[in-house]
């Protein structure tokens, strides 16, 4: 009698890449070539990154909102928000700021350098829902990153929305992101206002909270403004709360309110837990949230 | 299932027979201060080592499939690239000889989460997968409450399932491969004498219980209760040290750390089991921490285990083995925690 276990391979014998599903897939990463380096500001450059295998690039879909997980051997893996748009598939823009570990050492490298790409993970605008619509943009500081996706989503379809706006609020005007883009953005119709906490002498904008223009805005809004707008709200966790309080008395419905929450990642699978809310993983569940999902977590903001 | 009665003086030919493979059983490891046997899941070679009258054992057999510290993936490391190179950390099958009801029932937990959700976990279904499992009955401890839990019993999740009735042992046997392995020993069908038997062992252990867990309408009351006073106590006495992470069966939080080889020739991603009561467990790069408090990172392991992992499956992520509450140097334990939160009288003041 042979009491000898045989070793069960747990790999099948054939596989497509298919991420959620593959056992193969979770330690799977793209390789991905950092083609561009935009320092935007003292703390934070723009990487436009490549998946190098040309066919995984074109099959490399996302919608907005939806993160990736980046590694670099050796130092560290963590979640970014993409921020380029998703007709450019595996062309991928990452707005980093410095101030970990990993994202230190990415201050330092240039074009060429090899990094790891997995996903994409995570829940996402429904940019197709809101077609017809009126959509208000808030973001606080780093907030504009995840923003940026669905931005260009509508800059791209600009004739399916109705009024565009995007409040941004920044500690100083040294701190403002993607400044070389509110141009365009203002050409393809939207109202764009930016407001600082700090100016300097050379801001001719208005100063102080991300509120003001908010409520400024709606006070402005024409009738029946709020049962046709969506709203995406992204910023500091103090932000969430006051901004998102504002809306709901403005009477836009929690469900058409959606916010991108931050946490700390580890394996942007729902298996580490560290991004977990209460129970709910950020990664799986999130990081986009509508505010009525938000209301029912517990510390989520 | 099929059950059938096996002579105990056949076991040690079961053992035997297995021990083809790498056989992992509780042994007795030493006595503590008060002179209680402290048991541990180890590689078992000699049949006599192998304590199946064990208690509990001080560790559960998770590391077994989560080690404390894995390697994800290994990298080569040229001038211009890199290279990943993925490993499971399996070589060959092993077998869990002796394992309680809780402790079958906290892998049959860890598998819904790990392999039966999104994005499957290969480190723990290789492993998972090449185990031959043999449970044993057991005598609740004082501090045991894995019938308020309803893991008290295991239904799948095993190979063979022992209860020991005195001179024979009541085999249950789930799989086609257990079958197999006890032919050519001698096994008969039990009769009612042996039904009697197996049915005054159930008595006496459901009658040994003594720490329960009111778990009706938990997740509600977890919910009503987020904001009370209670967490903040426990989180006073709460040491933040992660030991009951580190004993828990069902505890699978981890981190990732990248260390690079001084050449630079390479470098490893290794996994380490986390534990949500580290300072650290929620803080992000910048040094914002969702839960600085130890207040806040307790409540979050109850909500985690008994609401959130219930919500997502319909069932609760604790097995109810007690390990937590014995290793825990502030004496916090989940019966205690629970009562106080449902403003019921605790175990331990009674």
């Amino acid at each position: 009698m042979n009491h000898k276990l045989e070793f069960v391979d747990v790999l099948a014998e054939s596989h497509e890449y298919r991420p959620a599903t593959d056992l193969k897939s979770f330690e799977y990463s793209h390789a991905a070539e950092i083609t561009n380096v935009y320092p935007m500001t003292e703390h934070e450059h723009l990487y436009q990154l490549r998946i190098v295998d040309p066919e995984a690039r074109s099959r490399f879909t996302f919608r907005p909102g939806q993160f990736v997980m980046l590694e670099v051997p050796g130092i560290g893996e963590a979640p970014f928000s993409i921020s380029s748009s998703p007709s450019r598939h595996g062309d991928l823009d990452l707005c980093i700021r410095h101030v970990g570990t990993l994202t230190n050492f990415l201050a330092r490298v240039g074009r060429g350098t090899r990094v790891g790409i997995s996903g994409p993970f995570g829940t996402s605008f429904p940019v197709e829902k809101m077609y017809g619509q009126n959509i208000l943009l808030i973001a606080g500081g780093l907030g504009i990153v995840p923003l940026r996706s669905p931005i260009m989503t509508v800059l791209e379809n600009r004739s399916r929305y109705r009024k565009v706006d995007i409040i941004y609020g920044a500690r100083s005007p040294a701190e403002l992101l993607y400044t070389y883009e509110y141009e365009m953005w203002r050409k393809f119709d939207i109202n764009l206002n930016i407001i600082v906490d700090h100016p300097d002498e050379t801001w001719t904008g208005p100063s102080g909270l991300i509120t003001t223009i908010l409520d400024q805005r709606i006070a402005t809004a024409s009738e029946g403004f709020s049962g046709r707008t969506f709203a995406i709200v992204c910023g500091p966790p103090v932000m969430f709360k006051f901004v998102c309080q504002r809306l709901i008395d403005a009477g836009i419905p929690m469900q058409r309110i959606f916010v991108s929450l931050e946490r700390r990642m580890h394996c942007g699978r729902g298996k580490c837990c560290r991004c977990n809310i209460g129970s709910t993983y950020t990664c799986l569940e999130g990081p986009v949230f509508d505010y009525w999902t938000v209301m029912n977590l517990k510390e989520a903001i | 299932m099929l059950f059938k009665i096996l002579p105990k003086s056949e076991l040690a030919g079961l053992f035997a027979a297995l021990s083809e493979n790498d056989i992992i059983g509780p042994v007795h490891k030493g006595d503590n201060r008060a002179g209680t046997p402290l048991f541990d899941f180890a590689r078992v070679t000699d049949f006599d080592t192998l304590r199946l009258d064990f208690t509990s054992t001080v560790h559960s057999a998770k590391r077994f499939v989560l080690p404390y510290r894995e390697t994800l993936s290994t990298f080569r490391i040229t001038k211009d690239s890199w290279e990943k190179q993925v490993d499971f950390n399996i070589e060959r099958p092993f077998v869990l000889f002796g394992l309680h009801a809780c402790d079958i029932n906290a892998l049959n937990k860890l598998d819904k989460v790990l392999m039966g959700s999104v994005y499957p976990t290969p480190y723990y279904a290789a492993k998972r997968r090449n185990m031959f499992i043999i449970g044993i009955d057991c005598i609740p401890l004082s501090s045991c409450f894995c019938r308020s839990m309803g893991t008290d019993t295991a239904l799948t999740g095993f190979d063979l399932f022992l209860t020991d009735l005195g001179e024979r042992y009541f085999v249950e046997i789930r799989s086609a491969k257990a079958f197999q392995f006890l032919k050519g020993l001698s096994l008969s069908d039990p009769a009612d004498s042996d039904h009697d038997l197996y049915l005054d062992k159930n008595t006496a252990m459901n009658a040994a219980f003594v720490a329960h867990v009111e778990t009706s309408d938990l997740t509600k009351i977890l919910d009503l209760e987020f904001e009370s006073p209670v967490w903040k106590d426990w989180g006073a006495r709460c040491l933040s040290c992660g030991t009951c992470a580190n004993v828990c069966p069902t505890c699978y939080c981890y981190g990732v750390e990248e260390t690079v080889a001084l050449d630079l020739s390479s470098a490893r991603k290794e996994k380490q089991l986390h534990s949500c009561n580290l300072v650290d467990f929620a803080e992000v790069a910048g040094g914002h921490n969702f839960r600085p408090e130890s207040a806040s990172r307790l409540k979050y392991r109850y909500y985690h285990k008994h609401r959130g992992f219930v919500e997502a499956f319909e069932e609760s992520l604790c097995v109810g083995c007690g390990r937590c509450g014995r290793s825990c140097l502030a004496e916090i334990n989940v019966p205690d925690v629970i009562a106080s939160i449902r403003h019921e009288e605790m175990v331990s003041d009674r």
